[in-house]
């Protein structure tokens, strides 16, 4: 589903990441963790192509996301994206935030967007709140629409940069509860995040990353109880 | 000292044309510039800094040089050149139309750039093309920031319309010297464009602080 060779990227002369090679099968979850700095995000945002790679491959579907000829709009419909800090489109309410993109991007009748929108704000539980505008919402509701907006395409793969570290600990949950619901019927996605006990429950994989590099993969309970390397051992004694 | 109000009213109807003119190339002025404006400020956006250069050199010139300057650059280089005469209305309204166009691009310019960046990179990520999300998501939300400035600008445009009587076009200020030509007297024409000029811009200020206060609870 994914697949990144040796990808590298710096901003400037300073390398962030330095030679990423990574394969993520159709409904896996792969979390990422790593310290500040590490590159976390943006070798999340070198996947839908936020930030342009300066070498090596990635593929999404097979489809070489490095090419110039490669249609990266038509990649990004199939690759939704959440955002710590949501990204909501405040000028619009939250039915429109989520109709917005199917109707501009896919020619979606409105009608059918509608639907579809209404249909997906039930999912997140917020159904109640399609007419009203997102500044009026909490932190938690937030990420659930921004869930819901990037659900509208119908992408193939998700991803989240620290879905929840901008949130109340009290709104945490009911973020991480959709999340969980998603990777139940079977949504690939990668998840950049420091909540621990949800790469535990519901990742397939973790991803440690450190200064660039993936320093260290297992499943979740080898890696969290069997660290192989210092440095994933030095990290989790900080944070676990 | 006897203050002839007689006299006012006497030129009450010139004054009263002047208006009308201050009021009709003002709005003009403004119309046309925030067109050119926005198409300027877009130039000067491009990332390509050869491109931009021209965008950035018409900000810098009209920014730069005083109104005054412009107009008689205008009146008597630039219209003559294009139409073989000079016609003071055209002159007026040209200038004030690139003097305005010039401060607009820069409001334009701070108002796209004001909005998070977020904002265009979800947009980007649910596939919208740049112009999709420029359309749709950073644009409407860049010109209600752009309503106060732009107003402003109005004002401040309004004012300046007053240097085309140099040029003859028939506005306040034609008649007021109009008026101090005639009856050589000094407080009564120049009283009463400041008054005039003084109930417009009160006037548009507060039209301006409804809108945006409109702006605000949508
Ligand atoms: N647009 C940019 N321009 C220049 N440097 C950048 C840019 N974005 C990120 N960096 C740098 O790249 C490095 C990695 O940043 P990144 O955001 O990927 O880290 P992260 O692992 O997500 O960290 P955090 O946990 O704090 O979010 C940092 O040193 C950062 O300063
Ligand atoms: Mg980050």
């Amino acid at each position: 589903m994914i697949k990144v060779e040796n990808l590298k990227k710096h901003f400037g002369n300073n390398e962030v990441l330095k030679d990423i090679s990574v394969s993520i099968n159709p409904k896996e979850v792969v979390v990422v963790i790593g310290p500040s700095g590490s590159g976390k995000s943006t070798f999340l945002r070198c996947l839908n192509l936020l930030e342009t790679v300066t070498g090596g491959h990635v593929y999404i579907g097979g489809v070489d996301l490095t090419d110039k000829k490669t249609n990266i709009n038509k990649v990004r419909t199939e690759v939704g994206m959440v955002f710590q800090q949501f990204n909501l489109f405040p000028h619009k309410t939250v039915l429109q935030n989520i109709m917005l993109a199917p109707m501009t991007v896919k020619n979606v009748q409105q009608e059918k967007a509608k639907q579809k929108a209404l249909e997906l704000l039930r999912k997140v539980g917020l159904e109640d709140k399609a007419e009203v505008y997102p500044d009026s919402l909490s932190g938690g509701q937030k990420q659930r629409v921004a869930i819901a907006r990037a659900l509208a395409m119908e992408p193939k793969i998700m991803l989240f940069d620290e879905p929840t570290s901008a949130l109340d600990p009290e709104m945490v949950g009911e973020v991480l509860e959709v999340m969980k619901q998603l990777a139940k019927e079977g949504m690939t996605m990668v998840v950049v995040t420091h909540e621990m006990g949800f790469a535990r429950e519901v990742g397939d994989r973790v991803l440690f990353m450190d200064g660039g590099y993936i320093v260290e993969e297992n499943v979740p309970k080898e890696l969290f109880e069997n660290p192989q390397q210092e440095r994933t051992k030095s990290f989790l004694s900080k944070v676990l | 000292m006897d203050f002839r109000f007689d006299l006012i009213g006497e030129y009450m109807p010139y004054f009263i044309e002047g208006t009308f003119y201050t009021i009709g190339v003002s709005l003009i002025g403004i119309l046309l510039g925030t067109i050119l404006g926005l198409l300027i400020g877009l130039g000067k956006m491009m990332k390509n800094k050869v491109l931009a250069f021209p965008f950035n050199l018409h900000i810098a010139f009209y920014r730069g040089t005083p109104f005054f300057v412009q107009i008689y650059l205008i009146h008597f280089g630039l219209i003559p050149a294009l139409i073989g005469t000079t016609n003071g209305l055209v002159a007026g309204i040209v200038a004030l139309t690139l003097n305005a166009s010039a401060y607009i691009a820069e409001i334009f310019r701070a108002g796209i750039q004001s909005i998070d960046k977020g904002q265009m990179e979800a947009a980007r990520s649910l596939g919208m093309s740049h112009v999709q999300a420029m359309r749709h998501i950073i644009l409407p939300q860049a010109f209600k920031r752009m309503v106060p400035p732009l107003g402003n600008e109005f004002i401040v445009l309004l004012k300046e319309s007053s240097i085309l009587a140099l040029v003859a076009v028939p506005e306040i200020m034609y008649w007021s010297r109009a008026f101090q030509g005639q009856y050589y007297k000094v407080w009564e024409p120049y009283l009463t464009a400041a008054v005039i000029y003084f109930v417009l811009t009160m006037v548009l200020s507060f039209l301006l602080r409804r809108l945006e206060k409109r702006l605000a609870t949508e």
